[in-house]
């Protein structure tokens, strides 16, 4: 059997036209699966509109709560608590301050609930966050939902590639298309690990050509092939040529320069992607040439 | 004061409004620092830049296995949340996998046999910078290939001194590198576009805000290039418009080049000079 073409779209930066690509790549070949590990802010669904057959609730972590009836106030759990999220507040019915969680800073570790002498400290689930697979107008789409607040340790992210690996095995999906988070933390680690191939989105800006610089020395370090796309490359050409020439010393190839084009946005508040929108455009034209370099057909 | 300056879809314009912000209170001689919280894409710098104060190097702990003194009991790697430590008793082999350790110390008060011991791994650094006697950055840098920016971010925030105007600039997202940056903030500037995304996202930062009760307001960046459903949200919601930038290339182009449009264009100065204001008025509220 063939093996699954895993593409992962990562840009370093923010908004510089991940999700765009993705959708457009995903819309171009029917029987793909397309998996959204931007966990924390997924917006391709808005695009794909799938029809979700599956929903499971996914636990992230857990919080440490604090039973009052229970607790004698002796403060251990705060000098062994190494993430600041245990402190004594001002309380009137306390003297010394009450030892209260810090939700936000709590990291779920145990720690404080395995030596609490009096066992006073519970450890609660998580359990806002879900995963989804559904069926869009081209294949199947697997995505989630991160609760507010939870960390994004990459392992929901690992749940989604997973669960796209086994769908696309199920209907014989030859590629995967996977819209990463911006960064190079853990999301963004967890979205290219085991990829075959990593498309760099980048925009001719300080800022982008600095962020895509740390993304593909990431990418570098797990080995797989990289390539880069310079969207809106035309609004500032001595810039997109900087990041020309840096990928050439580099030996990485740019399989696409995108201009400018605000059907970008237009085709976005529709709901399509740009090669449905506009597929005589150059914007689609070179969206194409990028796909038929990356897909398996 | 302190103002983070925030968004959940990336892309949409924090830097852009930190920096201006930053060098219109710098030019009105405010006491202010600027503290670049997105660790993972630090770019504060890339738009103003100091001499360098100091550099940091942040660590964490790591446990380190004496394998003489360890009875592979297997105690650590029960006690491990984050599924760290391997331990196989009969082969008599016992390891960590360092990059997902969190630096929470339960292994260690897990040991009974002084088996385990902490070094140090390096996250990355915090830079403070002068850009005036009155005006500093402190940059947040994560080092390539680490998982999360948390410990580096907090002790960024931990280096800022007191001062008559904290700005940070947040890292994207509403998980917890982003709610790290929100928590010491007196208020929250949400930067988003006109765009179906931009409101999507924008939902999800307000949702986690209302969640941890803190006050907000949004800049909306790019007018003229999305649609208009984030104004009747936003109205709906009645939550404060602070600003809005239109979408004009020539702000683009200002931005590409890494320089301040505040400092390009004057009747910008005023109008994030009103921004800050309004913060401000808002915050006394």
């Amino acid at each position: 059997m063939q093996k699954i073409n895993e593409i992962s779209i990562l840009s370093g930066k923010g908004g510089t036209g991940k999700t765009s690509l993705a959708a457009a790549l995903a819309t171009l070949l029917k029987n793909t699966v397309v998996a959204d590990c931007d966990v924390d802010a997924a917006n391709l669904y808005l695009i794909l509109e799938p029809e979700d057959y599956r929903t499971e609730k996914y636990i992230s972590g857990h919080k440490a709560v604090i039973n009052y009836d229970i607790c004698t106030q002796c403060g251990l759990c705060k000098d062994y608590c190494r993430f600041h999220a245990i402190e004594r507040l001002p309380d009137p019915d306390y003297p010394e301050g009450k030892i209260t969680i810090v939700e936000t800073s709590c990291d779920g570790c145990w720690l404080c609930s395995r030596i609490c002498p009096v066992k006073a400290i519970d450890m609660v689930p998580s359990d806002k966050s879900y995963w989804y697979t559904g069926n869009y107008r081209y294949g199947k789409m697997v995505r989630a939902r991160l609760a507010p607040g939870e960390e994004n340790s990459g392992k929901l992210v690992s749940v989604v590639r997973e669960q796209a690996r086994q769908t696309a095995e199920a209907c014989g999906a030859k590629n995967i298309i996977i819209d990463g988070p911006p960064g190079t933390g853990c999301a963004a680690i967890a979205s290219l690990t085991g990829a075959d191939k990593v498309v760099v989105v980048t925009e001719p800006t300080g800022t982008g050509l600095h962020d895509m610089k740390r993304i593909l020395d990431l990418a570098g370090r797990f080995r797989i092939k990289r390539y880069v796309v310079v969207n809106k490359s035309d609004l500032n050409a001595e810039m997109t040529d900087r990041i020309r020439k840096w990928c050439e010393q580099e030996g990485i190839p740019v399989i696409g320069y995108l201009p400018f084009d605000p059907e970008m946005v237009h085709a976005m508040v529709a709901c399509k992607s740009i090669t449905e929108w506009t597929p005589e455009s150059e914007i689609s034209t070179v969206t194409k040439r990028i796909f038929s370099l990356l897909a398996q057909e | 004061m302190k103002i983070a300056i925030a968004s959940g879809k990336g892309g949409t314009g924090k830097t852009f409004v930190s920096t201006n912000l930053f060098a219109v209170a710098e030019k009105e001689a405010l006491n202010v620092t600027l503290v670049d919280c997105d660790a993972e894409e630090p770019n504060v710098t890339e738009f103003i830049d100091g001499k360098t104060i100091s550099t940091e190097i942040i660590n964490q702990h790591l446990p380190v296995i004496d394998k003489e003194a360890c009875v592979y009991c297997g105690k650590c790697r029960d006690w491990c949340n984050y599924n760290a430590i391997i331990c196989l008793p009969e082969k008599k082999q016992i390891y960590l996998i360092e990059d997902l350790c969190h630096d929470c110390g339960a292994c260690l008060a897990a040991c009974q046999y002084n088996a385990i011991t902490e070094i140090e791994k390096r996250l990355g650094t915090v830079t403070v910078k002068e850009y005036s006697n009155k005006a500093r950055i402190v940059e947040a840098r994560s080092d390539i290939g680490v998982y999360s920016p948390v410990s580096v971010i907090k002790a960024a925030l931990d280096k800022v001194q007191d001062t008559d105007l904290i700005l940070m600039d947040s890292p994207p997202g509403i998980s917890c590198p982003f709610i790290a940056t929100v928590v010491p903030a007196d208020f929250i500037v949400l930067v988003t576009e006109p765009t179906p995304f931009g409101l999507n996202d924008l939902k999800l930062s307000v949702e986690t805000l209302e969640q941890l009760e803190k006050p907000f307001g949004v800049v909306v960046n790019r007018t003229g290039l999305g649609d208009e459903r984030v104004y009747d949200w936003l109205e709906e919601k009645q939550i404060p418009l602070l600003m809005k930038i239109p979408f004009d290339k020539n702000i683009a182009r200002i931005y590409s080049q890494s320089r301040l449009l505040v400092r390009e264009d004057p009747s910008y100065a005023t109008r994030f000079l009103d921004l800050l204001n309004t913060i401000e008025g808002l915050c006394k509220k």
